[in-house]
């Protein structure tokens, strides 16, 4: 019914309609028209044959009398398919004819007649009325003659006509609709094609095309421009991809360098323990600055989704699992106790690695507040800073929530933090690079997850919610290498 | 157990100096290192010659790194394969991995990890690895039993601390860098923000070292870590 309703509201429909109401408003006009001008030549052509018949049997009675006249009328009448012939005398009996019997008043009115008469005739079996056109005229001596001709094969050529208009509006009304329904088939299927389509492209498979059937019809061409404008799309993103991937070659080269060179002063015993320590400060620093690139990087390709990730199918709790297990430990050094709660098979279809990362920078983040909350000065005791971890199954989503009695993010931040770069003022002494959260927000995005940041009360509480492993979905392996 | 006895390294890298920095690093350490400086020439010094293990830059001139490794493996030749990359993305690890490399490492990489990671490629090719029990000085680690014994005396271990320790013990004598640490026993690949492995070591010191003489877990300063019987030298 949805696909009818679909069908419906297609432009090939409205236009299909306004082709049949046309087209059978053409057909009707047209028929009517050679009905009604063959009806009329027929009926002029048969008055003036009566009229002939008429003047022919005036001038028979005028040579040779009644006698004659009634001698030829029998005659003629005697004719298969002949005309109607009746000869009265002035007390209105019959002389001669082949009519049995007569519409009533059919013989009052002289010269042609209005309209059909009715009659029967004689000598026929079957005793019904037939139609006929008829023309009356008296002669000397008060006799009278009627001459007429049966209209019923007129009739039933008008007949013939009449089905024929219904016949033909029947068939333009079916043609119409299948045609209809043809033209507008063909059109939801390259719209849809268009559609799904367009839907892989939006998924990131950059190197897909809109379909182009050949037959240079208004969706080939349109089509075509798209496909044009898609190829530089895809030139311009992979020129970006380029251009990072050169990048990333062309700074990190010359970066190893730098730290293979700090790493050689190193190990060549520096003079004094100064020098030590301004060499591993050095070596710290380019790792952050490597780190930060990295992220960076990272970011902006999972962004992008043109990296070729693959997704598989995954299970989010025992990823959880290992990520409580690596940071219980830390968390516990830090004074604060790391909880979990995970439940069984909770599959979603992801990349491990990507959402492992996800999790590992909202624990570390967690661990990092929720341990300064309570040791910020070095002197309070740190008892009671608490990290949550959980993994369960929502309905059709399987939530991940990590959550800590931190200082938390005011409401008006929680936008903001998920941009690159921002740390908010209270953390800007701690280290870090302000990328955290916005890799899990990308590493959310690319897996149509939603990142919710709520308030803990205390802390902060965030909320990935990831749509459940369906058996249905095709896996879609970007890899192509 | 010994230490890993010198090694034969191709070093495959379009960069002069940085494959001059490893060769001087690699000699120092003991090893015999040759250079090939595009694709082309080490895949001919590859295929004809025999070495202990290759370290192959990923983006070559005349012929990028995964069609050599690639080449090699179908040519049927089994020397590990260590790939260099700038590349870090997740996928290309998985990429550089499925051509034959044995394993991956980022740019800018510390000279120490390079050197632990080439180090434990080659010694997976020596016969032992099948061992069941890893033995290092008084420590005994059982792998069928998952048992594990110091001086006679039953230590306890969680699970993953279990696997910790294998993995130390079955690359005993050689530095085993934080990233080895995460990406063997956790399977992870990404850097953590803050360094959790530290905090791991240290629980797993205070089961197995802590009340007994001698420490055989050791800090291996600016590299990682390293289980061996007797002090550092």
């Amino acid at each position: 019914m949805s696909t009818f309703g679909k069908l419906i509201r297609t432009t090939a429909f409205k236009l299909s309609i306004i082709y049949l109401v046309i087209f059978s408003l053409f057909a009707v006009g047209m028929i009517s028209y050679i009905a009604y001008s063959t009806q009329s030549i027929l009926g002029k052509s048969l008055n003036e044959s009566i009229t002939r018949e008429v003047t022919g049997l005036g001038r028979i009675y005028q040579q040779g009398g009644v006698r004659r006249l009634a001698n030829e009328i029998e005659r003629k009448s005697r004719h298969p398919g002949a005309s109607l012939y009746l000869l009265l005398d002035f007390s209105g009996r019959i002389l001669a004819g082949n009519v049995a019997e007569l519409e009533n008043g059919a013989l009052d009115i002289e010269g042609a007649a209005r309209r059909p008469i009715k009659y029967k005739r004689y000598g026929d079996s079957e005793q019904k009325y037939y139609r006929a056109v008829v023309n009356v005229f008296d002669l000397p001596g008060g006799f009278r003659v009627l001459v007429g001709r049966d209209i019923s094969e007129r009739d039933h050529f008008r007949e013939v006509i009449g089905d024929s208009l219904v016949w033909s509006a029947v068939v333009i009304i079916v043609l119409a609709l299948i045609s209809w329904v043809f033209v507008a088939r063909r059109v939801l299927s390259r719209i849809d094609e268009v559609t799904l389509a367009s839907k892989r492209i939006m998924e990131g498979q950059f190197s897909e095309r809109l379909p182009v059937s050949g037959s240079g019809d208004e969706f080939d061409r349109l089509a075509e421009g798209l496909n044009t404008m898609l190829a530089r799309i895809e030139t311009l993103m992979h020129g970006l991809k380029e251009v990072s991937d050169n990048i990333a070659h062309d700074l990190k080269t010359p970066l190893t360098r730098m730290r293979n060179r700090i790493e050689a002063a190193l190990a060549q015993e520096p003079s004094s323990e100064n020098d030590r320590k301004v060499l591993e400060s050095a070596i710290e620093e380019s790792d952050g600055l490597i780190r930060t690139f990295d992220a960076l990087l990272r970011i902006a390709r999972v962004e992008a989704k043109a990296t070729h990730l693959t997704f598989s199918k995954i299970d989010a709790g025992a990823i959880v699992q290992d990520l409580a297990e690596l940071y219980e430990a830390l968390a516990e050094d830090g004074g604060a106790s790391l909880v979990y709660d995970i439940e069984k098979s909770l599959d979603i279809k992801g990349n491990r690695e990507l959402i492992g990362q996800a999790i590992s920078n909202l624990t570390d983040n967690a661990v990092k507040y929720a341990s300064e909350n309570f040791g910020g000065d070095g002197s309070i005791v740190k008892d009671g800073a608490k990290v949550n971890l959980s993994a369960s199954r929502q309905g059709d989503r399987i939530q991940i929530i990590v959550a800590d009695n931190g200082p938390g993010i005011p409401i008006e931040d929680r936008d903001h933090v998920l941009q690159r770069f921002v740390r908010l003022e209270k953390s800007r002494s701690k280290p870090g690079s302000g990328l955290g959260l916005s890799l899990v927000n990308a590493v959310a995005g690319l897996h149509d997850a939603t990142l919710a940041l709520e308030d803990n009360q205390p802390g902060l509480k965030v909320v990935l919610s990831f749509p459940v492993w369906n058996d249905d979905v095709v896996l879609n392996s970007g890899a192509n290498d | 157990m010994d230490r890993v006895k010198t090694m034969r390294v191709l070093i495959i890298e379009d960069d002069v100096e940085a494959a001059n920095y490893l060769s001087k690093a690699l000699k120092e350490s003991g090893h015999v290192p040759d250079h090939a400086s595009d694709g082309e020439q080490g895949y001919m010094l590859a295929s004809s010659e025999e070495y202990d293990v290759l370290v192959v830059d990923r983006m070559l001139p005349k012929r990028d790194g995964l069609s050599v490794i690639e080449a090699l493996r179908t040519e049927g030749c089994e020397t590990p394969v260590l790939i260099l990359s700038a590349l870090g993305e997740v996928d290309d690890r998985v990429t550089g991995l499925r051509a034959g490399g044995d394993d991956y490492l980022t740019k800018p990489y510390a000279f120490s990890e390079l050197l632990a990671r080439v180090e434990a490629l080659v010694r997976r090719r020596i016969p032992g690895e099948t061992d069941m029990v890893y033995k290092v000085g008084p420590l005994t680690l059982d792998r069928l039993s998952h048992s594990v014994k110091r001086d006679g005396e039953n230590i306890l271990l969680q699970p993953r601390e279990f696997r910790l320790l294998e993995y130390l013990m079955k690359n005993a004598n050689q530095v085993v860098t934080r990233t080895m640490l995460l990406e063997n026993v956790w399977d992870y690949h990404f850097d953590p923000q803050t360094n959790v492995i530290d905090v791991h070591i240290s629980r797993l010191r205070g089961k197995i070292d802590k009340d007994f003489d001698g420490a055989l877990l050791q800090t291996v300063r600016g590299a990682g870590y390293m289980i061996k019987a007797g002090n550092l030298d």
